[in-house]
């Protein structure tokens, strides 16, 4: 099957056997294409590793003997002072090395990423959720740990606990983080005039990243103050900082390396700085390798989420359905530190509009403190909470007007000049999401469809039907400006065998494979020449968090600059050695074409190490054009924007409350590709983890804090009976990226989890058919079939047709 | 008697003979830390997301079978005279890769890789036992397995590639299956077998007169099936279950016996050995049965530990009720039949006296006039513990409803009858208005507890709402009455 087919055509309405995807690119050593160009298909570097358990993650590294385990020991108390803290019978366990106490920490007794100095490694004299860290036991085995760390004698004084936003909000609990304001014109007049006016609340559960490997880190210590962490974080540079931070050392004493992840969805962006840390300080301190790794229910339960949001909100329109204003007030559990709850919030408010234009707006977020864990980066970063939001607001409209939702949405999309400013001031200028959402419901048969949905409702079954057509727009970069840049280290060795480095974390999205082929292509050789090396704070230094969707645009860009680096000088070599222009330098697949000569490249290679070259490079990336001015609310934080769009269709128990997805279609946009079927991959993988999001993955804290979902067993994902029952996933094979990205690609990472909103907006529409859609449910996410019940039956009573 | 002081197995292609085991061990820290077998992988320690699964063959009756299981809840104990097969030993000796991973490979199914060993471990169990699955079977295959990057899609289609890329006539497994039975048979042969670690002890009792001798002696021993629910106690609360009395090798706890009398199962049927035979009978159960946890679990567990460990949120003693099947309990040589629904006292306390043990289970067979149906009602479809579980039992006569037998789970801190609305149904006419009456009657047998898998208010209106799906779904209109399977 050849690239175009896989992008271009939706993969079939019925179930079905495709062909496998096999990887292109079969020809001659040299000349023709090379194995693993850019925009080709091209398996993840590890596939076969992953499939005979070959693949390295962090637990599986030989542990040098003498190995020691560590185990946190965890707060039951929501918010408490503590009054005593008896460690004997933990210090006196079988196999207890030792403890580890706030006492015990050489440096700073924090790990808060924007250096607010708000959150202890080991809590002291308070505890402010259950499930914090108050200290760590070290032993021979982790069973040892695990079991000594259950033994501490905890004298607490509980203190009135708030942990939701809304009750947060009631106690006067306050912000972790500063609050921001965007406003453009004057909402406050705008919705006085407006003919109609709705004002409602949707509450949006937060999710746990279910990473399928836990938290994990492993500390070697060295020689003076050195240490080298193996650990399984998205930021290494981070855990750098941090343990550094913490042991009181400088930077360069701390080596950080990260092989792969077992997934991370912005779980391990700043969640494993705590682990690192105490896995370092207990290494230095006893002087051996020290490895710690929580249980599930320990890791759930000690460590950040995606937030949770109370949306209030407020809309002004036309007859037509025309936006007129938009007021928002966005509250965030954010837990009991600010974490990233900053540029969290304020990314929920950056996609508060979606992909539609608000002409008065006046939006602001409530960072709330609460006595729970500090929340954190999850896949989307806040925007997903600001789109369903938006979606809301549609829904509210359509129903209001008796219009179509899919109507409505156009109605409100970017447009021309005067309509085309978001709520931030940054003017959209890639604007496809109309064309996206057109061929969308054309290949999905959007409108036939909904009709045959109306149909059967119609009849008054116990089983309804619900079908939703929902946009993404979303916002590519990170909102700290100074987080967009990317640095890789390339060697060229004297055989022409290439060592790639770069800044960028693998976590199963594909982004090494990118980054090679990238390579590959600059100089033109099979991608098998290129090793793809573990990521290491040794190489590439002061990274940015793979995170932000934002891993192959900077570190493509960083690695094609150290390729072109070399490439350079390699052409000035050739021109110089065989006395010919530069022009006359091509490379072409495995070898190097001066005038009518073609020489292997690695002949080539060696010849020019004979000659002197220089065949290493450090290349360097930053992300042009963007600025943001948080205290005025306005500048170009973002790059440019990713697009997408899914329809669903859902079935729904009118007596249970259970449901199923009957069919997704998905169009979406990553501008060329640099590898159509990995980021295909990340398209499906992402909405079926927004549609668990907003359906069956409920967190349910009991009265007394403690968080009761805290396993897959009690926690539920998605399983695969669980993904659409057909399942349609195409990228818009025409997009290509304005703004001038790695090979025009588009960012991939986060923006197709929105795609999952349509699940949501399809199963409201279901319930809506109970009233004959006059009203918009007021459905709360997740809508468990306990949620997706009440709210029919709110529908009903309201209606008198219990 | 002679004891056997050591459990002994094979491992991929090694023999494993080992005398120091302690209770709690698991085969997964085995493997893993032990053996250094590292393509397994622990995601959850409770048997929930599969990412440590690896095969068990076992003789059963004289026939080697291999099921996949949840290693991280596999007590290693209990693998006396097994046959473990791990990742590592599923491609060949030259590095080829089977069939399963392959397809894994062609069709990009895996992205961080860590579930991966897995679904392919699934997977081979799927593709030897049914080299061409429907969709439908891959996804109940799968049901024990958690992917979080995939979307699962890839790993549907790779499923189904691999039919094409390998038989499994040809497999390793299939091809040294006579040589590994035999290998097997001699491992076990026949003794009880102690083994322990300081005092941490376990005992596998030689036949199940031993087992019953050995209760007698040592009452407070925790008797151990499948684990998955001991498994737990051991991994996520630290307990020590010491001494532990294993069942699962006993082939005669496995007897499945269809008489004129009943449908008689030893307590160590599991729920796969029992799915057919059930559903032979009682066609309703089919659906529900693969409902139940996840395909490992369901290999693992069995029917007589989902009630003898007497929780209220068990699956099958709802349906067990429903039927009228009976418990056989045994102490000593002295035995005692039981209803199942007399069996569960109270919350945490069941009718079993020290040194007794839930020997068989009875399922009347089923008789004419009879409307069945079992409901589970779960926050996900699959592999989800029950919000409720609702099994009917409804006898019609001449348009009259003459009994009614009606269980639920979730409800109450038991499982247990709901008399006031079979009473709401017995003697009522066939009809929508009796069904109506008997769900508001359930409002007097049950005050539901609120908790993370439903509220009070959740559990009672849809377990009252199910009265009425009862009614439509014997109705046979046009309009679906339950989405599809």
């Amino acid at each position: 099957m050849t690239n175009e087919n896989l992008v271009d055509a939706p993969l079939g309405t019925q179930k079905r056997r495709d062909p496998p995807v096999t990887e292109q690119l079969v020809g001659s050593p040299q000349g023709g294409p090379i194995r693993g160009a850019v925009h080709g298909n091209l398996a993840h570097d590890s596939a076969v590793k992953h499939v005979t358990g070959r693949a390295e993650y962090c637990d599986d590294i030989a542990e040098p003997a003498g190995t020691l385990h560590a185990y946190l020991g965890l707060s039951t108390r929501a918010h408490a002072a503590i009054r005593g803290l008896d460690l004997d019978a933990v210090r006196t366990a079988p196999g207890v090395v030792g403890v580890l106490t706030a006492d015990d920490i050489p440096g700073v007794n924090d790990v808060s990423p924007t250096g607010r100095d708000d959150e202890p490694i080991f809590a002291t004299g308070k505890v402010e959720f259950w499930g914090q860290p108050i200290f760590a036991v070290v032993a021979e085995t982790r069973d040892a740990a695990r079991r000594a760390a259950l033994l501490a004698r905890v004298d607490y004084e509980d203190l009135p606990h708030a942990l939701d936003p809304e009750a947060a909000q009631q106690a006067g609990m306050g912000y972790v983080t500063p609050p921001l304001t965007l406003k453009r014109g004057d909402a406050a007049s705008a919705m006085q005039r407006a003919p109609h006016r709705i004002a409602g609340k949707l509450r949006v559960g937060g999710q746990d990243h279910m990473y399928l490997e836990g938290h994990i880190a492993f500390a070697i210590p060295g020689e003076d103050d050195d240490v080298t962490v193996h650990s399984s974080t998205q930021h290494p540079s981070e855990a750098q900082h941090m343990v550094a931070h913490v042991l009181g050392v400088p930077s360069n004493a701390v080596t950080v390396n990260v092989r792969r992840m077992g997934g991370g969805f912005g779980g391990k962006e700043t969640q494993m700085n705590l682990f690192c840390s105490v896995a370092a300080v207990a290494a230095k301190k006893w002087h051996r390798a020290v490895k710690i790794r929580p249980d599930r229910d320990d890791d759930m339960s000690a460590t950040g989420k995606r937030h949770d949001f109370v949306i209030d909100y407020e809309v002004g329109f036309d007859d037509d359905g025309r936006i007129l204003a938009v007021t928002g007030e966005f509250a965030a559990r954010c837990g009991f530190s600010s974490d990233l709850s900053g540029p969290v919030t304020d990314r929920a408010l950056f996609h508060a509009d979606n992909a539609y234009f608000y002409p008065d707006v006046l939006l602001n977020s409530h960072p709330m403190k609460t006595h729970t864990v500090s929340n954190t980066a999850f896949r989307g970063f806040g925007g997903p909470q600001g789109v369903i939001a938006a979606e809301r607001i549609i829904e509210e409209i359509a129903y209001h007007r008796g219009l179509d939702s899919l109507e409505v949405r156009r109605r409100n999309f970017y447009g021309e000049a005067g309509r085309d400013v978001t709520p931030y001031h940054q003017t959209v200028e890639d604007n496809i999401a109309p064309r996206i959402v057109q061929e969308l419901a054309e290949s999905c048969d959007y409108e036939t469809r909904r009709a045959a949905v109306r149909d059967w409702n119609a009849r008054g079954g116990v089983i309804r039907r619900g079908i939703a057509l929902t946009p993404v727009k979303f916002g590519i970069s990170f909102t700290a400006t100074w987080y967009n840049q990317a640095g890789a280290l390339l060697h060229v060795y004297s055989d022409g065998s290439i060592h790639l480095n770069h800044g960028g974390t693998e976590m199963g999205q594909g982004l090494n494979t990118k980054v090679a082929q990238v390579v590959a292509d600059e100089l033109q050789v099979d991608i098998d020449h290129i090793k793809i090396t573990r990521t290491t704070t040794e190489k590439v230094p002061n990274t940015s968090a793979t995170a932000a969707s934002s891993g192959s645009d900077l570190n493509g860009m960083a690695a094609q600059d150290a390729a072109l680096q070399i490439k350079e000088r390699l052409i000035a070599f050739a021109a110089e050695r065989w006395q010919t222009e530069a022009a006359n330098v091509r490379f072409i697949r495995n070898a190097v074409q001066i005038g009518s000569e073609t020489i292997a490249f690695p002949e080539f290679i060696r010849e020019a190490y004979m000659a002197r070259i220089h065949l290493s490079a450090a290349g360097f990336y930053k992300t042009p054009k963007i600025h943001w001015d948080r205290d005025t609310g306005k500048g170009r934080p973002f790059y440019y924007f990713a697009y997408g769009a899914a329809c669903s269709e859902v079935s729904v128990d009118t007596l249970t409350g259970e449901y199923r997805v009957e069919r997704t279609d998905i169009l979406h946009d990553v501008g060329r590709s640099l590898n159509p079927v990995i980021d295909k991959g990340q398209v499906e993988g992402a909405f079926v983890q927004g549609m668990g999001w907003l359906t069956t993955e409920e967190l349910w804290w009991d009265s007394k804090g403690q968080l009761r979902t805290h396993a897959p067993s009690t926690y539920k994902i998605p399983l695969a009976s669980d993904r659409p029952q057909v399942f349609n996933v195409a990228l818009a094979s025409w997009s290509e990226n304005r703004e001038q990205t790695i090979k025009r690609s588009k960012a991939v990472g986060e923006p197709p989890f929105m795609l999952g909103i349509s699940v949501f907006e399809a199963l409201s529409h279901a319930v809506a058919s109970v009233d004959n859609y006059r009203t918009c449910p007021r459905l709360d996410a997740p809508a468990t079939p306990e949620c997706v019940l009440m709210a029919i039956t709110r529908l009903q009573a309201s209606q008198g047709t219990v | 008697m002679t004891i056997r002081d050591h459990v002994r197995f094979v491992l991929n292609a090694q023999e494993i003979a080992r005398a120091d085991i302690a209770a709690t061990d698991t085969l997964l820290d085995f493997i893993r830390n032990d053996r250094r077998l590292t393509g397994t992988k622990e995601g959850c320690a409770e048997g929930d997301c599969g990412a440590c699964t690896v095969l068990v063959g076992r003789l059963q009756n004289g026939v080697l079978r291999y099921q996949p299981v949840n290693a991280c809840i596999q007590l290693l104990a209990s693998l006396d005279a097994c046959h473990v097969v791990t990742i590592e030993y599923l491609s060949g000796p030259d590095g080829r890769l089977h069939a399963v991973q392959q397809a894994m490979v062609e069709h990009h199914a895996s992205q961080c890789g860590f579930c991966t060993p897995g679904f392919v471990m699934a997977l081979y169990a799927l593709w030897m036992a049914n080299p061409d699955p429907t969709e439908t079977e891959i996804e109940t295959a799968l049901q024990g397995n958690l992917c979080r990057c995939t979307g699962y899609e890839p790993i549907i289609r790779a499923a189904q590639a691999a039919t094409a890329l390998g038989s499994p006539a040809e497999d390793s497994l299939n091809r040294e299956r006579a040589e590994m039975s035999a290998r097997l048979a001699a491992l076990g042969d026949g003794r009880r077998v102690e083994v322990a670690r300081g005092q941490s002890r376990c005992i596998l009792p030689a036949s199940v007169d031993d087992l019953a001798a050995i209760l007698v002696d040592t009452p407070d021993a925790t008797l151990v099936a499948g684990a998955t629910d001991v498994g737990l106690w051991v991994t996520k609360f630290l307990r020590d279950i010491s001494p532990v009395v294993f069942l699962g090798h006993l082939d005669a706890l496995r007897r499945l016996e269809v008489t004129d009398q009943g449908i008689e199962m030893g307590a160590g049927v599991s729920y796969t050995d029992s799915h057919a035979t059930l559903c032979a009978d009682y066609p309703h159960l089919d659906a529900f049965w693969n409902r139940i946890a996840g395909w490992q679990i369901r290999n693992m567990g069995t029917i007589g530990g989902n009630v003898a460990n007497g929780s209220p949120i068990g699956d099958t003693p709802p349906v067990l009720i429903a039927l009228g099947a009976t418990i056989t309990l045994r102490k000593g040589d002295a035995r005692r039949n039981l209803p199942v629904e007399d069996f569960f006292v109270e919350y945490g306390k069941q009718d079993r006296a020290p040194g007794e043990f839930l020997e068989s289970l009875t399922v009347p067979r089923p008789a004419p006039g009879h409307l069945h149906a079992a409901y589970k009602i779960s926050k996900r479809r699959d592999e989800d513990i029950s919000s409720t579980c609702a099994a009917f039992n409804i006898r019609v006569e001449a348009d009259r409803i003459t009994e009614a037998r009606i269980a639920f789970g979730g409800m109450a801190g038991t499982p247990k009858r709901a008399t006031h609305a079979e009473a709401a149904l017995t003697g009522q006419a066939w009809s929508a208005s009796s069904f109506d009456a008997a769900a508001a009657a359930l409002a007097e047998d049950f005050a539901p507890l609120s908790d993370w898998r439903a509220s009070a208010e959740y559990r009672m209106q849809s377990s009252q709402n199910l009265f009425r799906r009862f009614w439509l779904e014997h109705q046979h209109g046009d309009a679906p009455v339950r989405l599809s399977a």
